[in-house]
């Protein structure tokens, strides 16, 4: 694939100027660090900051929700690596606003360690932090070892759902509670049509053959439960409803929020072609679609694929939805 | 009894660091195969920038020190914190000696292995670092306590990290990315483990060519 290149070295850093630089009216760089993204908006005093991070190569994701009432300041990490611990250590205190932070951050075992170090720092700088683990695809290890699962495009909603309940004064507490229920009742599949390529490695890190597809592939192409034949996009469809939908055991009557995010080269057109069937599957199992996301929400590099994310809602998370929200992402 | 100078040990990191660089797309190989393929990118970014850094005329924990905080300020990703962690509590060990001998480089590899397991999760036989760091340093320990001298224990320690690296061929991951493969990642060498050995053997290459 031919790409848009300086020296694949900078490439992180070039993505962070120019996001800065285009959406400078919702996000500001740290200027202690450059690996720090932090809302306009932010530290608010009095309000629970909300901090997030990961790899870059998922954009939008992770920077593209900081802004107003969602993820008030990311780490920003190497193409698929975590950002370092110093990075999660200064975003926390960029998001300080003296109600403690909450780091609501995928399960991944780097992010884990380095989470876990810059806690421990900001602890001893007087800031009080607490974390959510994000833990949504359902593929990445049976429902007995959920700890063990990995955070996919259910973070979104998990920030979403976070930021919004910070925004309303509430509790460091009641923040991760909040944040805790919204990916709990996240379950995510994805399904991979196509290899992705780190720019400094040169070639494609899996392969997938041609007419084959990679059910329950991860984030990083990590992969899935099955390889099996490429199908029609309703088959698909079937099979990605299926999976999160099996593994959520909803009862009748469920409104539930849809997101449905390509992984980086999979046309938006194909991505709606796949909702259409995904919401009547929902709704021919007695749910009820309450809120639909269609987009390029958290992507994988040039990955050919799309994630399916059904979040179950109820009276406290439907309101928390529907907040107000300003970030580059939405 | 067999010792080196801390001071002028600074070198020996520089000799890690070239070594590392050197490897970085075997590294980066290896790691392909069940991660993402970066591990040698990374690993070359932080060990060469903290060999620009460090000052090779200056002691071994000064130098360590300085890749530690490299690696934990810089590099991010799993290794960062992993090898910050044990470069970092190594450095601590020996802070201040004049000399480092057998007993204080036992002393340091362990510091430095209990420093990786305390920020990871992973234990022997997972598939990790761990399979070449813990039986290196047991061999150490257990060649110094037979009474062989400090080169020869180095070079025992050598050995057991490539074998500790090599039976990492055989086992499935359990934590980490290539955790996920399952049974798919058995047959293939742990990246983590193959840096891990080739950081130990140049210890041991290192010091050794300092005693002689």
């Amino acid at each position: 694939m031919q790409r848009f290149l300086n020296d694949p070295d900078d490439i992180v850093d070039e993505t962070v100027a120019g996001f800065v630089r285009a959406h400078s009216d919702l996000v500001r760089l740290d200027p202690e660090n450059a690996r720090v993204v932090v809302s306009q908006f932010a530290p608010k005093e009095g309000r629970v900051g909300i901090v997030t991070g990961g790899g870059s190569g998922h954009e939008p994701a992770f920077i593209g929700y900081t802004g107003k009432n969602m993820v008030d300041a990311v780490a920003v990490g190497e193409l698929f690596s975590s950002p370092t611990a110093k990075s999660f250590q200064d975003a926390i205190k960029a998001a300080d606003g003296g109600a403690g932070v909450a780091v609501l951050y995928g399960n991944y075992a780097g992010d884990n360690m380095n989470v876990k170090m810059a806690a421990k720092k900001a602890k001893k700088d007087g800031i009080e932090v607490a974390t959510v683990v994000a833990n949504d695809d359902v593929c990445s290890a049976p429902a007995d070892e959920r700890e063990k699962r990995r955070g996919v495009a259910g973070e979104i909603l998990m920030w979403k759902i976070g930021g919004a309940k910070a925004a309303t004064g509430a509790s460091l507490e009641e923040v991760i509670a909040a944040a805790q229920k919204a990916i709990d009742n996240c379950r995510s599949v994805g399904v991979g049509l196509g290899p992705c390529t780190l720019p400094a490695v040169g070639h494609p890190n899996f392969q997938i053959e041609p007419g084959k597809m990679e059910v329950g592939i991860g984030h990083h192409g990590e992969p899935g439960t099955r390889v099996e034949d490429l199908k029609t996009a309703n088959e698909v469809a079937d099979d990605m409803t299926e999976i999160v939908l099996d593994d959520h055991n909803l009862p009748e009557g469920t409104e539930v929020a849809v997101l449905i995010s390509g992984l980086g080269a999979t046309p938006i057109n194909e991505l709606y072609v796949l909702y259409d069937r995904v919401a009547a599957q929902i709704e021919a199992r007695g749910l009820k679609v309450y809120k639909a996301l269609v987009g390029n929400y958290f992507t994988s590099l040039e990955m050919v694929g799309a994630s399916l994310t059904i979040m179950a809602l109820d009276d406290e998370l439907k309101p928390l939805l529907d907040a107000e929200t300003a970030c580059p992402g939405f | 009894m067999q010792a080196i100078d801390n001071k002028g040990a600074g070198a020996i990191v520089s000799e890690i660091a070239t070594a590392i660089v050197d490897n970085k797309a075997y590294l980066s190989e290896i790691d392909g195969k069940i991660g993402d393929g970066d591990h040698g990118v990374n690993m070359a970014k932080g060990f060469g920038r903290a060999a620009d850094r460090l000052d090779p005329a200056g002691t071994l924990d000064e130098a360590m020190q300085v890749l530690s905080d490299v690696l934990m300020s810089e590099i991010g990703g799993s290794m960062g914190p992993l090898y910050g962690m044990m470069f970092s509590d190594m450095a601590d060990s020996i802070e201040g000696a004049e000399q480092i001998d057998a007993e204080a480089f036992g002393k340091m590899i362990r510091a430095g292995l209990e420093g990786v397991q305390d920020i990871g999760s992973a234990k022997v036989g997972d598939k990790t670092l761990l399979d070449a760091f813990s039986p290196a340093v047991e061999t150490f320990d257990a060649a110094t306590a037979e009474g062989k001298s400090f080169a020869e224990a180095l070079q025992a320690m050598k050995a057991a990290a490539a074998e500790g690296r090599d039976s990492t061929i055989d086992m499935v991951a359990k934590v980490g990315r290539s955790s996920r493969l399952g049974e798919r990642s058995r047959g293939v060498l742990d990246a983590g483990a193959t840096s891990c050995a080739m950081i130990l053997g140049c210890f041991a290459d290192s010091i050794g060519n300092r005693l002689a």
